[in-house]
């Protein structure tokens, strides 16, 4: 029996589905069973981001109008056969599904799959009532910024409402060096702020654009920061307890030798 | 034995006249007696309007016998009721007195888009996040911090206060008064309470030490009775 993760965040554009595509590969290289649903039904990206789009032959919406089977609507990714992705429909719009239907659809697959993660579409509408009707939990996705936070808060409380486990929070884009001069908000204000368990914070880092535009989920890069980021969010998804990386750039040689030798900067 | 069974006594004070109603008799024969009595007082032509306290004793009296016997009165020209008092009120009265006079504690995180809006004093334990929004008809105390909007003494009460562990609001609102953050960003302050001032209208924050001193009643249950 698995688990099923709603990731949803409130305002747009914060990375809801690049961390949904991230997760689900980081689950997926941990050896789980993990099928990726994208309920942004209109506006589907997820597919874009895993590098499937071509391979998409039917929908969500097929499988919720029952034209065909559940399992005939999922798609195999092309690096792992333990990671499926289900997409979104792109002609249809968000009234199309339920959250009566999309609960039985997560009840169904929580019976093959270890996780199910959800990819929510940004707003508190019905597009946000389907997807979190089947969830066990939620990841909320904030940035370090006023607008995104406000409304990852409105989520919470939304989220508090729902008959499941209290959210917890990925911080999205963290740049170090203006948290440094103080023209951002720093990842303790924020956990502050919502009152939330830190799942972890993925650091800004080019190499996600790069990833998600030629389909390779950059947590399948072996060394590049937010790939650790989000094996290591994977990791405590599992139960691990993993320390959050140092988002410190190295700074030379003086920095490397006063490290070997304890002290701190 | 007759002067003992009069049902109104008539005794003048500085402020005006005060009737005192027997409350073992029936409302009938008061408003009989009182007719009477009232009728026989004839005053001059040019007095001044006295102002008359009526107490009830253990007289429970609805709305329209009230109205009735404030209409009795009335009618003798230089007469008009300033009060009513009674020992007496009823349950849902003491009901809402309760409501009014109970400090209600709420454990929770107001965050962004939700309101809580209660009766009496509000005691949260927990923040009240940016876009959230507290209101009470008394005084609210925050233990957290309070980021976003409180609104003390909603129907009307001046004398109400706010006061929060940490203070960096969005808008305060005592009465119908209202304050404002500044536009610039602020580090906001711990441990202060806001209060509507008398003199300026204006609603201050000072120290929480000091705002005790300017209500020294906040807590006592006749001001929130009177209040209520």
């Amino acid at each position: 029996m698995g688990e099923a993760i709603v990731v949803t965040s409130g305002k747009g554009g914060v990375g809801k589905t690049t961390t949904t595509a991230n997760i689900g590969t980081a689950l997926a290289l941990l050896g789980n069973k993990v099928c990726l649903i994208d309920t942004d039904i209109g506006l589907r990206n997820l597919d874009v981001v895993m590098g499937l789009e071509n391979r998409i032959i039917f929908d969500l919406v097929d499988v919720v109008q029952n034209r065909i089977k559940l399992k005939q609507g999922l798609i195999p990714d092309k690096r792992f056969d333990c990671l499926q992705l289900l997409p979104a429909a792109q002609t249809s719009d968000k009234s199309e599904l339920s959250p009566k239907r999309m609960k039985e659809i997560v009840e169904e697959l929580k019976q093959d799959f270890d996780y199910i993660i959800i990819d929510c579409p940004a707003g508190i509408e019905q597009g946000f009532k389907n997807a979190v009707a089947g969830a066990d939990k939620a990841v909320v996705v904030t940035n370090p910024e006023k607008s995104s936070i406000r409304d990852a808060d409105r989520i919470i409380g939304l989220l508090e409402q729902e008959d499941m486990e209290p959210p917890k929070l990925i911080v999205n884009r963290m740049k170090n060096h203006m948290v440094k001069t103080g023209d951002m908000v720093d990842v303790d204000d924020i956990v502050n702020l919502l009152s939330i368990d830190l799942l972890g914070v993925v650091a800004d880092d080019e190499e996600v654009i790069k990833a998600s535009n030629i389909g390779e989920p950059v947590a399948l890069q072996p060394n590049s920061k937010a790939s650790l980021a989000y094996r290591n969010i994977a990791r405590r998804i599992l139960g691990e307890s993993v320390p959050l990386l140092s988002l410190e750039e190295e700074q030379g040689l003086l920095a490397k030798m006063k490290r070997f030798f304890g002290i701190r900067t | 034995m007759i002067a003992s069974k009069q049902k109104i006594a008539i005794k003048g004070t500085r402020h005006g006249l005060t009737l005192q109603l027997d409350d073992q008799c029936s409302y009938k024969e008061i408003l009989g007696e009182l007719d009477e009595k009232l009728s026989s007082n004839n005053q001059a032509e040019d007095d001044q309007l006295i102002n008359v306290t009526i107490q009830l004793g253990n007289r429970y009296l609805t709305q329209e016998q009230k109205d009735a016997l404030k209409k009795v009165i009335r009618e003798k020209q230089h007469l008009v009721v300033d009060s009513i008092e009674s020992n007496l009120i009823t349950k849902e009265e003491a009901k809402e007195w309760k409501k009014h006079a109970e400090v209600k504690p709420f454990v929770k995180v107001v965050r962004s888009g939700q309101v809580i809006n209660i009766e009496g004093d509000l005691l949260l334990i927990g923040d009240v996040n940016p876009g959230g929004k507290v209101m009470a008809t008394g005084n609210i105390f925050i233990m957290g911090s309070l980021r976003g909007i409180a609104h003390a003494g909603v129907d009307g009460d001046e004398k109400a206060v706010i006061s929060a562990s940490f203070m960096k609001p969005s808008q305060l609102r005592i009465s119908d008064s209202i304050s404002q953050a500044p536009d610039y960003e602020t580090d906001g302050v711990y441990m202060e309470c806001a209060y509507l001032d008398e003199k300026v209208s204006k609603i201050l924050m000072e120290r929480l030490q000091d705002v005790i001193k300017k209500r020294p009643d906040l807590s006592s249950f006749e001001r929130r009775m009177l209040n209520g």
